[in-house]
């Protein structure tokens, strides 16, 4: 796995309190991973400051996902 | 109007995690105050305080994770924490998890706080000057809103009853449980859980309280000597933190599930002193009137008066209020003892109120009312027993506990034994 999917899944694994193996890359933050709103704007916050770039509030709309989001910040970093 | 009982207790104090614990320790003349360790006291006057004894969660120690789960507890500040701790304590002490939907909506909580969560909001402000307003997290506000501790004990037991909370300084607490009454007794819900929850000690809440010359400045070679109401060297309160809670239920309804009964809540009254922010009149009039419109509540005389747990800061009110009781009590005075927790707890500020009516509820089961430490040389002569530095076992049937805060708000509950 790449550097970044590493990093990302650290940020999901300790905001959202779950086991590193459920964060797959089909994993849905809502749906499987038991996150509310809140927590999903505070995951695209951290992926911000972690990665030093930032998520306009339409492109953060599609990170639904850990690929969703390994996708995105691969191609904005 | 319907009756209401204390079924249900849960504290976090600076003596200890947990009712039993803390009353144990406070009966036994023990102190909860000590150097900062929460912050680095370089740049503040006061650098001591009642700080909960957080660890591993054995030996009264206060441990979050038996409490809140650390990814939820990063949303929150340590008010909310503690209320919730205590609230978890005194629901299960109730025995009051209902899973019907008939009995959650009758069920409601009212915890209040006097500032909320103040090191959360000094740090974000922090935050937005260093890094701007983009970076301020989603749980700031409701991680930090007074009536978010209500809102999260009432999402963990779902209870759908009136959810309400307090914010009158030092008072807090004490109105809670009131309030929470007289909705139980005007038939808005049947079960309340009620009381007050405060995390003030941060560089903003000890600066705050420094600048208002309110805290106690002088004892920083011996924290524990600092907070000693009524005596002549006092000078200022100590700041404490924690929680207390309440289970408050409707007679008839605990009586028939069987509940554990503690006391019943007898009066309440309330008054406010219209005269400055900070400092109460010299007659200790809107204190007088508070107690007296309690007793009035409760139909009885303060000749019935046995124990009072007074609001007794370690400040120079500590007399004023003295000097209203007396006033109150008259005759009565000489048989009745009052004493100030806040000698071993410091001030909770808005869980004051909350915590020292569990205090007396406690007083009433074991028939002790707890002493006032440090109370080695009184600054006036008392008319009063206050039970200077050691616990007087005696008959205690009813107590009075007086909560006043800043803004001239007074709150004053009658707890008594049950009478058939």
């Amino acid at each position: 796995m790449s550097d970044i999917a590493d990093r990302v899944k650290k940020i999901v694994v300790e905001h959202l309190g779950v086991e590193e193996d459920k964060v797959t890359e089909s994993a849905s933050f809502i749906d499987d991973l038991g996150a509310d709103s809140l927590d999903t704007v505070e995951l695209v916050m951290a992926f911000e400051e972690e990665f030093g770039i930032e998520i306009p509030d339409d492109a953060a709309e599609t990170i639904q996902t850990f690929g969703d989001a390994v996708k995105f910040i691969s191609g904005a970093v | 109007m319907r009756r209401v009982v204390v079924t249900g207790l849960g504290m976090v104090t600076p003596l200890a995690c947990g009712v039993e614990e803390t009353w144990s320790r406070l009966i036994a003349g023990q102190s909860g105050a000590g150097p900062i360790t929460r912050f680095d006291t370089t740049n503040v006057v006061t650098k001591y305080a009642c700080e909960i004894p957080f660890g591993d969660g054995s030996d009264g120690t206060f441990n979050p994770d038996d409490w809140m789960e650390a990814k939820e507890r990063r949303k929150v500040d340590d008010f909310i924490l503690y209320g919730m701790a205590a609230a978890v304590q005194a629901v299960k002490d109730a025995g009051w998890e209902p899973e019907d939907e008939e009995s959650r909506l009758r069920t409601g909580v009212m915890i209040g706080s006097g500032i909320g969560g103040l090191s959360t909001i000094a740090e974000t402000a922090v935050l937005i000057k260093e890094k701007g307003p983009k970076r301020v997290s989603p749980f700031f506000i409701p991680g930090s809103l007074i009536n978010l501790v209500s809102g999260q004990v009432s999402i963990r037991f779902g209870f759908k009853g009136p959810n309400h909370a307090v914010v009158t300084a030092c008072s807090t607490g004490a109105h809670a449980i009131g309030d929470a009454a007289r909705l139980i007794m005007l038939g808005d819900a049947d079960v309340m859980v009620a009381g007050g929850a405060e995390a003030p000690i941060s560089e903003i809440g000890i600066a705050g309280f420094n600048a208002c010359k309110a805290l106690s400045t002088k004892r920083a070679d011996e924290p524990q000597k600092a907070s000693r109401p009524y005596d002549n060297d006092r000078d200022g309160f100590v700041m404490g933190e924690g929680a207390g809670i309440v289970v408050l239920e409707e007679y008839e309804h605990a009586k028939a599930r069987g509940a554990k009964i503690y006391a019943e809540v007898l009066g309440y009254g309330l008054s406010g002193d219209a005269y400055h922010i900070t400092a109460p009149s010299e007659d200790g009039d809107g204190g007088y009137r508070s107690m007296q419109a309690a007793l009035k509540r409760a139909g009885i005389t303060p000749d019935q008066v046995d124990y009072i747990n007074a609001h007794g800061t370690s400040t120079m009110a500590d007399t004023i209020e003295l000097g209203a009781v007396e006033r109150l009590m008259g005759d009565a005075a000489a048989k009745a003892t009052m004493s100030s927790t806040k000698s071993s707890i410091g001030h909770l500020l808005g869980a004051a109120g909350a915590v020292e009516a569990i205090f007396c509820v406690l007083a009433i089961r074991d028939q002790v009312a707890p002493p006032t430490i440090n109370l080695d040389n009184p600054a006036i002569e008392p008319k009063l027993d206050l039970a200077p530095n050691k616990a007087v076992k005696r008959k205690i049937d009813v107590a009075l506990s007086n909560s006043f805060g800043f803004g001239g708000t007074n709150a004053s509950l009658v707890l008594g034994k049950v009478r058939g």
